[in-house]
């Protein structure tokens, strides 16, 4: 198990290399001069020539990655071409509601989903089936900005039960910092119910076929015993899938969620450095962005071999 | 073990049952009207072709009919005089694995495979009894011991991918009987097993049966299995009875026609008189054909899984070459080499005289035509979407024939394999299991090959169905003058309808000559041991006798 974990982090490694090249090729491989589009159009020579020697530039690209490489490795991700703050710093700023909002908004999809998709399958059938399939289609099916201004004007501005918007860190308290995520954990929390929900009675729906479901039930074991014993954990290897993937693109910024509750989160800055062309800053997103795709690919592989003993590793 | 005192009593009444389709009053009657009862310590077998409804009453028994699809609707059921029918829930499951228990024909199936094996077993007692966990362990350990598990500590301990068919069948029983039921339900559970495990298995049944004192409800097709295991025979045909009686009742005096038939359309033992010597010219040649499996790990190292080694056969124009062996032997690998689905690793393949084994697939194209293929599930080697027709004409269009031409030849092979004409333009669920093998011969005939290879082309059949398909093939054959080889498990099946036969172990042919000396005659240990492991050797069904002399013994003992 242990040299399996090894065994896939250092696959991990030539996989966020490539990335990282890619990266670095962005900037390079850009039409034109890197420095006069860092610079934009109306530089004068002489900030070119500094740019250009702050990058790097004059030197052979291969020197120019390594040295980036290097730079990357210490933590140092270049300074923002707009701010003039320190990627890293920035980053540093944004992602705790990003992380607090996926966070919390998965473990509500996982608590809600997961029982529902089981009793769906289970009364496969039933009232209870295409109910839970109808909220998943509409789950599917209303845009967020819809559900989020909906919550917002019935729990913020008629009933006044939580803020509107804003966020709060966690170091000024859990009270500030947890009434605050309610709204946004609601708002995004619907599609990957929905989502989750269908992919659980699905997974559920095969698995209660099964002639081990059968032999569970021939020995006289109670309903919950088969379904949470049995059928469960035998199905459980698609819906981890699912709250994988969904976690990955929560954590890498929810936009439209962070500017209905004008949260000051990953999501927002990497469209804002996009629309200001903030070279260091878009590098940085996209390394984030996939190394948490690697980092939970990683780890849902793991949660396979857990799971099921037949996945080898 | 305690030995069932009241010896004779009985343990189930199955009394005028019936189960209907559906959750409503007035659904068709897919069990109407069966009446039976096993007494303790007695074997009753309910044999039968599939959709007889077998299965459905043993689940009927169980309370485990399909929620919504299957209810029963009249009669009675009485499990050592409880009336099962009107328990509740909770009281069916307390009855379940205490006082009846079942085993089930896949054994790679029916246990759960994310739950180590000794775990599935102690769900049993944990629910149904108040012993600590050091007796319960104790107590599985010493069932695990009593179904001749080897290493049973370390087999406790792993989960079901680890084990063989055999042995995860072992564990089924070991579950089943570890808290001495009344009854035990068995439904067709060496089915799936190979003929030497069958054997050990049906063994344990009985031996276990003994000990215990079980009465046991024997659900099974196989001729061959009851008269291993029957004290008395139940036969069903489409959900009702057709008669009962004593197992030499029923093989020697068959009162109704339904079981006579059945009964004749079991292949013998005895391979059918020989045809004429081969003097046609040989068709298909392997030479010492050799299939390997290297499987790499990540780090260097590497697994080699001998596959197929040495096989050597010659197969003439018109005649029929038989590979048997079991499960893993290498006979379809074999098979599928010589139709170049997967490419040998060593070995030559001469198809019409030219070399075809390492030809690239490009150059292959024009040979392929000239050897075709069918498989043995007629449910999943038909492409459901697309209309038998076009199935059948598909090969023919490969090969530069116009849509027109090809379709009037798919209806002419439909004529010739004995299908309606109309079965050109429908879809392959519109057909039974039989009819799908046929529509799989006249796709394979499309092409007008020399050599047709049939892997286990009629295992997935009921035995009157079965008959028919290798009636088709000898017409076929007798008419076309194609060459066959055919791969089977079942000897009964091999002796019917090969001229020769190969017996494949281990990836190696360990025997070959005319399936009359073969099968009649083995030299070799391993050939005997699969011929004594067929079970019902001793019965010459199709003529209601025992075979008397065993003829594979006699020639061997003689000077």
């Amino acid at each position: 198990m242990l040299g399996y974990l090894i065994r896939r982090v250092l696959a991990a490694i030539p996989v966020m290399g490539v990335v990282a090249l890619f990266v670095f090729l962005l900037l390079r491989l850009t039409p034109g001069d890197p420095a006069a589009i860092i610079a934009g159009d109306s530089a004068t020579p002489e900030q070119l020539a500094r740019i250009r020697t702050m990058l790097g530039l004059n030197e052979p690209l291969y020197t120019q990655f390594f040295t980036w490489i290097g730079r990357l490795l210490h933590g140092d991700l270049g300074v923002s071409l707009i701010s003039q703050v320190p990627v890293l710093q920035m980053i540093g700023q944004r992602i705790e509601p990003t992380i607090a909002i996926a966070v919390s908004t998965i473990i509500l999809a996982v608590v809600v989903a997961v029982p529902l998709g089981v009793v769906a399958a289970w009364k496969h059938g039933s009232w209870i089936d295409r109910f839970v399939m109808g909220l998943s289609v509409v789950g599917f099916s209303v845009p967020v900005f819809v559900i989020g201004y909906v919550l917002i004007q019935i729990f913020g501005i008629e009933l006044r039960w939580l803020p509107v918007q804003g966020y709060r860190k966690l170091a000024g308290g859990f009270g500030p910092f947890f009434e605050r995520l309610i709204l946004p954990t609601l708002t995004l929390s619907f599609i990957y119910i929905a989502l989750i929900a269908r992919m659980t009675r699905a997974a559920m729906l095969d698995v209660l076929g099964e002639d081990y479901v059968r032999t569970a039930r021939a020995k006289g074991i109670a309903e919950s015993g088969v379904l949470l014993r049995h059928a469960l954990r035998n199905a459980a290897v698609p819906v981890i899938t699912v709250i994988g993937t969904g976690f990955a693109l929560l954590i890498s910024g929810v936009v439209v969620t962070e500017s209905v509750f004008n949260l000051p989160g990953i999501g927002r800055l990497t469209v804002d450095a996009v629309l200001a062309r903030d070279y260091p800053v878009i590098q940085a997103m996209i390394l984030l962005t996939s190394g948490i795709y690697v980092a939970v690919n990683l780890l849902i592989d793991v949660a396979y071999t857990l799971l099921d003993p037949r996945i080898r590793y | 073990m305690s030995v069932a005192i009241d010896a004779g009593a009985p343990a189930l009444e199955i009394d005028n049952l019936v189960v209907s389709l559906g959750s409503r009053p007035g659904g068709d009657r897919v069990i109407d009207g069966i009446s039976l009862s096993v007494r303790q310590g007695e074997t009753l077998c309910l044999v039968g072709e599939s959709g007889s409804g077998k299965s459905v009453s043993s689940l009927a028994v169980m309370g485990l009919l399909p929620k919504g699809a299957l209810r029963t609707s009249g009669g009675g059921i009485r499990l050592v005089g409880e009336d099962v029918l009107a328990a509740s829930d909770r009281r069916l499951r307390q009855l379940r694995a205490t006082t009846m228990a079942m085993i089930f024909q896949e054994p790679m199936t029916a246990l759960n495979p994310v739950v180590p094996v000794g775990r599935q077993i102690d769900e049993v007692l944990r629910v149904h009894t108040d012993l600590d966990s050091r007796a319960r362990k104790r107590r599985i350990l010493d069932m695990m011991a009593q179904v001749h598990l080897p290493e049973v500590e370390r087999i406790f301990s792993s989960y079901p991918h680890r084990l063989s068919g055999g042995q995860r069948q072992r564990i089924m029983i070991a579950m089943a009987l570890v808290l001495e039921p009344k009854l035990l339900i068995a439904d067709e559970p060496t089915t799936a097993l190979d003929v030497t495990t069958q054997k050990q298995i049906l063994t344990l049944i009985r031996e276990l049966q003994r000990d215990h004192g079980t009465a046991v409800l024997f659900i099974t097709h196989d001729m061959g299995v009851v008269a291993e295991i029957a004290d008395r025979v139940a036969v069903m045909r489409q959900g009702r009875l057709v008669e009962t009686g004593t197992l030499d009742d029923i093989l020697r005096r068959p009162t109704m026609e339904y079981t006579r038939k059945l009964l004749s359309a079991v292949p013998s033992l005895i391979p059918r008189p020989p045809r004429a010597d081969a003097t046609t010219p040989v068709v298909l040649e392997a030479n010492e054909l050799g299939k390997i499996y290297r499987e790499r790990s990540f780090f260097g190292g590497s697994r080699e899984v001998v596959a197929a080694r040495d096989v050597t056969l010659t197969l003439h124009q018109g005649r029929t070459l038989g590979i048997v062996g079991e499960s893993g032997s290498g006979k379809s690998t074999v098979a599928r080499c010589i139709v170049r689905l997967i490419d040998p690793t060593s070995g030559g393949i001469r198809l019409m005289g030219r070399e075809i084994s390492e030809l690239s697939r490009r150059l292959l194209q024009p040979h392929r035509k000239r050897i075709q293929i069918i498989f043995q599930d007629p449910y999943r080697s038909l492409n459901p979407r697309i209309s038998i027709g076009e199935t059948i004409a598909e090969g023919p269009i490969n090969y530069g024939m116009s849509h027109a031409d090809a379709l009037a030849k798919a209806r002419e092979l439909l004529e010739l394999v004995h299908l309606p004409a109309d079965a050109i333009s429908r879809h392959p669920h519109q057909f039974s299991g039989g009819q799908r093998q046929r529509i799989a011969i006249a796709r394979a005939l499309a092409l007008d090959p020399d050599v047709l290879v049939a892997d286990e082309a009629v295992s997935a059949l009921d035995v009157s169905v079965q008959a028919q398909v290798l009636d088709l093939l000898d017409e076929i054959q007798a008419r076309l003058g194609i060459a066959l080889l055919f791969i089977t498990h079942d000897l009964r099946v091999a002796a019917q309808i090969c001229d020769d036969v190969a017996v494949m172990q281990k990836g190696r042919v360990v025997e070959q000559g005319p399936a009359a000396q073969v099968l009649t005659n083995p030299q070799q240990a391993y050939t005997r041991q699969l011929l004594d492991a067929a079970p019902g050797r001793d019965w010459d069904f199709a003529n209601f006798r025992p075979i008397h002399p065993i003829s594979s013994e006699a020639p061997l003992t003689a000077p």
